[in-house]
C-alpha cells in the first residue's frame, strides 16, 4: 500500500514539471511531437532509475561512512554524466534498436535537473533502496505524462492563429500553467 | 570603455532569463518571494563570476575533450561554497531555496556562459561578463518574484501592502501562477522588442 500511494503521489500529485519545476528545459524543449516526447520520456524513466539506484549506493556506503555529505553535490553529478555516458555506450553495444531509438536523447539528459534533483531528494527523505528506485520511476513517469501530454496541446497550437509576441515560448509557459491547474486537482489524494 | 558592453550584454540584450529563456527551473520555483528571487540571484551570481574567473584562468590547461567535465568540476567546487554558506549564515533563506542550491550545478546559463564565453576571453572580460549575466538574471527574477509576491500575498520584501484580511490573488504564489507570470512577462518583452525593433 505505501509503494502504491509512494507512486500516485510521485506521478500524479508531486509531479515534477507542473508542480516541483524540475526538468522544464526539456520539457519546453522537446514538447514539440508526441514521439520525441515518447522517446525522451522512456529515456528519463531508464536513466532516473539507475542514476536513484546508483546515488543510493554511494550515499550510504561512501559518503556516509567516510562522513563526506558536503561532497554530495559535486559526487553525484558526475556519477550521473558517467552514467549517462556508460549506458550509451552498452545500448550501443547490446541494444543497437533501442539505441537508435533513444539515442539523440541521452546526452540531453545529463543536463536535465531533474535527474540530480531527484537523487538528492530522495536522499533527504530517507529512503530506502526499494522506495528510492521506485520513486525515481515514479517521478520520471510523471515526467513523461505531463510531456506528452503538453505535447499533444502544442501540435495542436502550432496551427492556431496567435499574436506575435506570444508565439513560442509564452505560449508554451501559460499552455503549462494551465496543465499545472489542472494537476493541482489532484493534490490532497496523498498525505 | 570597450570592455563595459561584456557588462550590459547580459543585463538587457542577452538577457538569460527573458531573451536567452536559460536557467528557468530556478527562475519558475523559487520565485514566491521578492526575497527569494534575490536570494536566488546573489547565489547565482557569485557561482557564475567565479566559475567564468577559474575556467578563464585554466582555459589553455584544460583539455578539449574533457573540457565539459572540467566545467562542471569548477562550477560544483563553488556551488559547494555557496550551499555551506547560506546553510550557516542564511538557514531561512536556505530552507526556501531547498533543493535548487545544489541544483545551481546544472543551471544552463552558468555552463552555457563557461562554454561560449570564459573559455574563449581573458579574465577580466569573463568576470564582468559572469557578473552582467548574474545581475541581469537577478534583477529577472527578483522582478518576477515581486510581481508574484504583491499579487499573491499582497506584500513585497515581506513589507504588507494591504492588510491582513484583504483578498489576494492567490493562485500567483502557487504553481500555475509562476508559468503564466513568466509566460506574460516573455510574452512583454518580445512586444517591447517588436515595437522598437532591438
Amino acid at each position: 500500500m505505501e509503494y502504491i500511494l509512494l507512486i500516485i503521489s510521485a506521478v500524479l500529485v508531486n509531479n515534477v514539471v507542473l508542480v516541483q519545476f524540475l526538468g522544464i528545459c526539456p520539457f519546453l524543449g522537446v514538447s514539440n511531437k508526441i514521439e520525441t516526447s515518447m522517446g525522451m520520456g522512456i529515456a528519463v524513466i531508464f536513466v532516473m532509475s539507475l542514476a536513484n539506484l546508483v546515488t543510493f549506493l554511494i550515499q550510504n556506503y561512501v559518503l556516509v561512512p567516510l562522513h563526506i555529505e558536503f561532497m554530495q553535490t559535486i559526487t553525484f553529478i558526475f556519477v550521473i554524466a558517467f552514467l549517462v555516458q556508460v549506458v550509451e555506450i552498452i545500448l550501443k553495444k547490446a541494444a543497437p534498436a533501442l539505441y537508435q531509438a533513444l539515442g539523440i536523447y541521452l546526452p540531453l539528459i545529463t543536463t536535465n535537473c531533474a535527474v540530480l534533483g531527484i537523487a538528492i531528494l530522495a536522499v533527504q527523505k530517507d529512503f530506502n533502496l526499494v522506495m528510492s528506485v521506485l520513486y525515481a520511476a515514479g517521478i520520471a513517469a510523471g515526467f513523461t505524462f505531463a510531456l506528452i501530454l503538453m505535447a499533444g496541446i502544442r501540435e495542436q497550437l502550432a496551427l492556431a492563429d496567435t499574436p506575435k509576441g506570444m508565439k513560442g515560448f509564452p505560449l508554451s509557459l501559460v499552455t503549462a500553467g494551465l496543465l499545472s491547474l489542472a494537476f493541482m486537482g489532484f493534490s490532497g489524494i496523498v498525505k | 570603455m570597450g570592455s563595459i558592453k561584456y557588462f550590459t550584454n547580459g543585463l538587457l540584450k542577452e538577457n538569460p532569463t527573458f531573451v536567452i529563456v536559460l536557467g528557468t527551473c530556478p527562475t519558475l520555483a523559487i520565485t514566491t518571494a521578492a526575497v527569494n528571487g534575490l536570494g536566488m540571484g546573489a547565489a547565482t551570481t557569485f557561482v557564475l563570476v567565479f566559475s567564468n574567473l577559474f575556467i578563464s584562468l585554466l582555459k589553455n590547461l584544460i583539455p578539449d575533450k574533457v573540457r565539459i567535465a572540467a566545467f562542471i568540476l569548477v562550477i560544483a567546487t563553488f556551488v559547494t561554497i555557496v550551499d555551506l554558506v547560506m546553510k550557516a549564515y542564511t538557514p531561512d533563506l536556505y530552507k526556501a531555496l531547498g533543493i535548487f542550491i545544489p541544483l545551481i550545478v546544472v543551471n544552463c546559463i552558468i555552463l552555457g556562459r563557461a562554454e561560449a564565453f570564459a573559455q574563449k576571453n581573458g579574465i577580466w572580460p569573463s568576470v564582468l561578463d559572469g557578473l552582467g549575466m548574474g545581475l541581469g538574471f537577478t534583477l529577472a527574477i527578483t522582478l518576477m518574484g515581486s510581481i508574484r509576491e504583491i499579487l499573491g500575498n499582497g506584500s513585497i520584501f515581506n513589507i504588507r501592502l494591504l492588510s491582513e484580511n484583504a483578498t489576494t490573488i492567490l493562485i500567483f504564489v502557487l504553481p500555475p501562477g509562476a508559468f503564466v507570470t513568466y509566460g506574460f512577462l516573455i510574452a512583454i518583452m518580445n512586444r517591447i522588442k517588436l515595437k522598437f525593433n532591438i
